[in-house]
């Protein structure tokens, strides 16, 4: 069975703008995989761990936040606390026995196009390798 | 306030194991102070119990509401409005609000969301620590205002014990020697002479070794 991971990206304004320039077409072909959403914000100080749990309630097998530089976040400490949260869940997920690395944080610079699209395939990689997320249901 | 921490998702997953409609219930007091019980903390757990029993192939609902306060009769009241809604609460509040659920509510099975750890304060953003223990005899008339029936590791009335090193106590190097802290800020404030007072013996009839205590005050109950 072919199984094609969907993956939730939560990343701010500025470390997207360059990439969502260029377009849904541009991106693909810069490599950027179909099966990853971006889901743009203001600043990822803003993502509630109640909205990146919801993804996975959603149907997501894996989830990343890409945020600034945690010391050179334009809002100064968003990526920072972005981060925090991404880790309260991959604690919350390895309670449940679901493997932390579904959720990740990246630090990246502004608008730095190559790197952008490289979170998205280390994670497409990473989640296809894992296979389906345990929350889709397993026989009790 | 009280200071209380989410419990370990399976343990609260096994409390609800044969519930299909949740209530998981916040209070807007202390627990939304100390981030453990408030609205943002019950719609993270009960989304965590519903990835927990998705992941099991079980299927459950959740509601998701808060009081005022669990520690009150009037706003327990408030609970009817889920009425049908559920077969099982989840409280978020201290274990007050969980035994007042549970006294008011004879029929109604209510399980615990948090640990009740101490009464405390915000000592940093994210950092809570014990500063009260409830004794129902307070001496921090006596002490400079540090207690030190919570802040000693052994409670002592007469210390600093042995055991007191820089300021640090025997227990761990990073807990404070509330004894110490006693001894300097008495000196501090002019009142060095307390140290040399003994305090006698204590009635500790006051901390709940007497039973489940009670406050009555006659000129409030009409
Ligand atoms: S129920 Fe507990 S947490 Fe809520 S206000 Fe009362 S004492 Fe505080
Ligand atoms: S002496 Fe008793 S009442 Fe006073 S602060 Fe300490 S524990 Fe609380």
């Amino acid at each position: 069975m072919t199984y094609t991971p969907d993956i939730q990206a939560f990343c701010c304004h500025y470390t997207s703008q360059q990439t969502v320039a260029e377009g849904r077409e541009g991106m693909r072909e810069e490599g950027m995989p179909a099966n990853v959403t971006l889901n743009r914000l203001v600043c990822t100080g803003k993502l509630q761990v109640s909205t990146l749990l919801k993804a996975f309630e959603e149907g997501a097998d894996g989830v990343y936040v890409v945020g600034c530089p945690a010391d050179q976040c334009h809002n100064v400490k968003g990526s920072q606390r972005a981060a925090k949260r991404v880790n309260a869940i991959k604690k919350a997920l390895a309670e449940l026995a679901v493997e932390p690395e579904r959720i990740e944080m990246f630090h990246l610079e502004r608008g730095f196009h190559p790197e952008f699209i490289e979170a998205a395939q280390v994670m497409n990689k990473r989640i296809s390798a894992l296979g389906p997320c345990p929350f889709k249901g397993e026989t009790p | 306030m009280i200071i209380a921490e989410r419990k370990p998702i399976n343990e609260i997953l096994g409390m609800v194991r044969d519930a299909e409609k949740i209530l998981v219930l916040g209070c807007r007091g202390c627990v939304t102070v100390c981030s453990a019980g408030g609205d943002r903390e019950v719609e993270i757990l009960a989304s965590l119990i519903r990835l927990g029993m998705q992941k099991q192939g079980k299927k459950v609902e959740t509601v998701e509401g808060s009081l005022v306060r669990q520690c009150d009769k009037e706003y327990i009241d408030e609970i009817d409005q889920w009425t049908g809604q559920y077969d099982a609460i989840v409280s978020m509040a201290c274990g007050v609000g969980v035994n007042f659920i549970a006294n008011l509510r004879p029929t109604v099975k209510v399980y615990p969301g948090v640990n009740t750890s101490f009464l405390g304060g915000s000592a940093d953003q994210g950092v809570w620590t014990e500063q009260c223990a409830g004794c129902g005899n307070c001496v921090l008339h006596l002490t400079g205002g540090l207690c030190p029936v919570a802040r000693c590791a052994k409670s002592l009335m007469n210390g600093p014990c042995g055991g007191s090193v820089n300021g640090r106590c025997e227990i761990h190097q990073d807990v404070e020697c509330i004894w110490q802290s006693i001894h300097d800020r008495l000196g501090r404030i002019g009142n060095a002479d307390a140290m040399h007072t003994i305090a006698p013996i204590r009635d500790w009839s006051t901390a709940g070794h007497g039973g489940p205590r009670k406050v009555l005050r006659d000129d409030l109950t009409v």
